[in-house]
């Protein structure tokens, strides 16, 4: 590419914002009902883990990571190479990604890591529930209908969020954040592209989840 | 009695005249302004249809079908060039979807790219192109952004040799690799060259287009409104008193005057997703241009209100 510097980002955004609200909304009409099961099944994991996290730490930390490694290996291929990809090609690759993370998610849970002790382990459910129930309303909220809604299970953004989320209360290792940390980023960049205001509330996720990760205690609860 | 669409009109012979005749209430019958490609002889109409980002909408039926209007529109009002390319996204099987569906107008000229680093896969990804265009050879191949230009241009150039192509060319845009553009036109038989020009981007006007009209190379205008942003910063601006002289209801208008009455400039290719600016755009191809000196006066006061 010659004279790159004189590229803006802008200039990579090949398809307009009204074309990538309507790939959710496609998303939606194909899924439904899914949706509110989806949501319903990540608020009663949410639910249990803040109750009693130590009765069954190590099954309910197991469930959570193969529900996510399904979340995020369904995302990948249905949502990113199958609906974004033909409108934004760089994301071909981003879907060997999603592919990816849903196979480290499901190592991960053949030896899941223990839950964090109460206020981490609380302020990672806390972004469970903002990805799972909140994201959503942020359609709404910005003005567009709320068949373009975004949900986890469906969407990357809040599968993203979701995941934050339960890294932080699972006080998972390290090298389980990048790909997460990695598609915030990507998220929040192509948003600010878009004029999208979650872009903010990607990298807010994700800043909050950064600070309980870095000064919640990791130690076990059970 | 109406003018000839092709018709430069200084503004007082145009005053005179208009004072003389009576206006056309409208001129929508009118043929659409032809321009000579200058290696052939080839008649192509003064406005295009560009598709970067207006036609990726992907699988959405609801999109196509819109995207399929606006194509039906383009070819209803005259229009003939279409112009994509494999980095647009879906848009190549956008057009195919909405050329199909319109039965497959005769009239389409087809203006492709080539745009990979590998010279090796040039002749690939052209046939995936033609596949999505459903069409049985393109008019124009051109290489996007001089991408590999020393491996596609020969086999472009076979291709045309062999008749299965009408046109070769080279596309830049926001003036980018001026000098390496300017070394291939002088040194290829080119049909076409692509570039971005408009009221306020006017680096062309110093090198690259008097160096086609000496080389007699067409020449295909994008980004004629900055893809939308110079129209939304005239947006809500009164149109000054010349406009009305060119015929223009709008600044869409008046921007692709400008820009279609340079004497080298064949066509230019404004992109969009709504017939009413389709309609809008093509009624710049209808009608009296500027001369030298009213082009002048629009850039000035384009650049003084944008």
């Amino acid at each position: 590419m010659g004279e790159w510097w004189t590229y803006r980002p802008q200039d990579f955004l090949m398809f307009s914002p009204r074309v990538y609200a309507r790939l959710f909304e496609l998303t939606n009409a194909d899924a439904w009902p899914a949706q509110p099961l989806l949501v319903a099944a990540v608020l009663a994991w949410a639910l249990a883990a803040w109750r009693r996290p130590g009765a069954l730490p190590a099954a309910s930390a197991r469930t959570a990571l193969l529900g996510l490694a399904a979340a995020w290996a369904w995302v990948g291929w249905d949502f990113v190479a199958n609906r974004f990809a033909p409108v934004n090609w760089p994301a071909a690759a981003a879907a060997w990604l999603f592919g990816a993370q849903a196979l480290a998610l499901g190592v991960l849970a053949w030896r899941p890591p223990r839950f964090a002790l109460p206020a981490r382990r609380q302020a990672g459910l806390v972004l469970v529930v903002a990805g799972a129930l909140l994201w959503p309303l942020l359609a709404p909220l910005a003005g567009r209908p709320w068949a373009q809604a975004e949900v986890f299970g469906l969407a990357p953004a809040p599968t993203v969020v979701v995941t934050l989320g339960v890294l932080v209360a699972l006080a998972a290792p390290a090298a389980a954040w990048a790909l997460p940390v990695a598609a915030a980023l990507a998220g929040a960049a192509m948003g600010a592209m878009l004029g999208r205001a979650d872009a903010t509330v990607l990298l807010l996720a994700l800043a909050a989840a950064a600070w309980a990760r870095r000064h919640g205690r990791a130690a076990v609860a059970s | 009695m109406p003018f000839p669409a092709s018709t430069v009109l200084s503004r007082r012979a145009w005053l005179a005249a208009a004072a003389a005749l009576a206006v056309p209430a409208s001129r929508a019958a009118e043929p659409l302004l032809q321009r000579r490609v200058p290696s052939t002889g080839d008649m192509l109409p003064a406005v295009g249809l560009g598709t970067w980002i207006t036609f990726n909408v992907g699988a959405d039926p609801v999109a196509r079908e819109a995207c399929t209007q606006v194509v039906k529109a383009f070819f209803d009002e005259g229009g003939r060039m279409i112009d994509s390319s494999p980095m647009y996204g879906s848009s190549q099987p956008v057009i195919g979807h909405a050329l199909a569906k319109l039965g497959r107008p005769a009239a389409v000229y087809s203006a492709e790219k080539v745009w990979t680093g590998d010279g090796a896969r040039g002749a690939a990804q052209i046939e995936q192109s033609r596949v999505h265009w459903g069409v049985p050879r393109f008019d124009l191949l051109q290489v996007h952004n001089l991408l590999a230009w020393e491996a596609h241009l020969p086999k472009l150039f076979e291709m045309k040799a062999a008749g299965r192509l009408r046109h070769v060319g080279i596309t830049t845009s926001e003036g980018r690799r001026q000098a390496d553009f300017e070394r291939v036109m002088r040194s290829q038989p080119l049909d076409f060259v692509q570039l971005t020009y408009n009221p306020l981007d006017r680096e062309a006007e110093q090198r690259l287009l008097p160096l086609a009209a000496e080389r007699g190379i067409g020449v295909i205008v994008n980004r004629p409104f900055r893809e939308g942003a110079l129209l939304e910063r005239l947006a809500g601006r009164p149109l000054p008193g010349w406009a009305a002289e060119l015929g223009c209801d709008s600044w869409a208008a008046a921007v692709l005057k400008f820009i279609v009455a340079h004497p080298a400039v064949t066509c230019a290719i404004p992109a969009t997703r709504q017939v009413a600016h389709v309609r809008q755009n093509l009624r710049a191809a209808r009608g009296p241009l500027p001369d030298a000196a009213l082009r002048a006066r629009i850039a000035a006061d384009i650049a003084k209100l944008a």
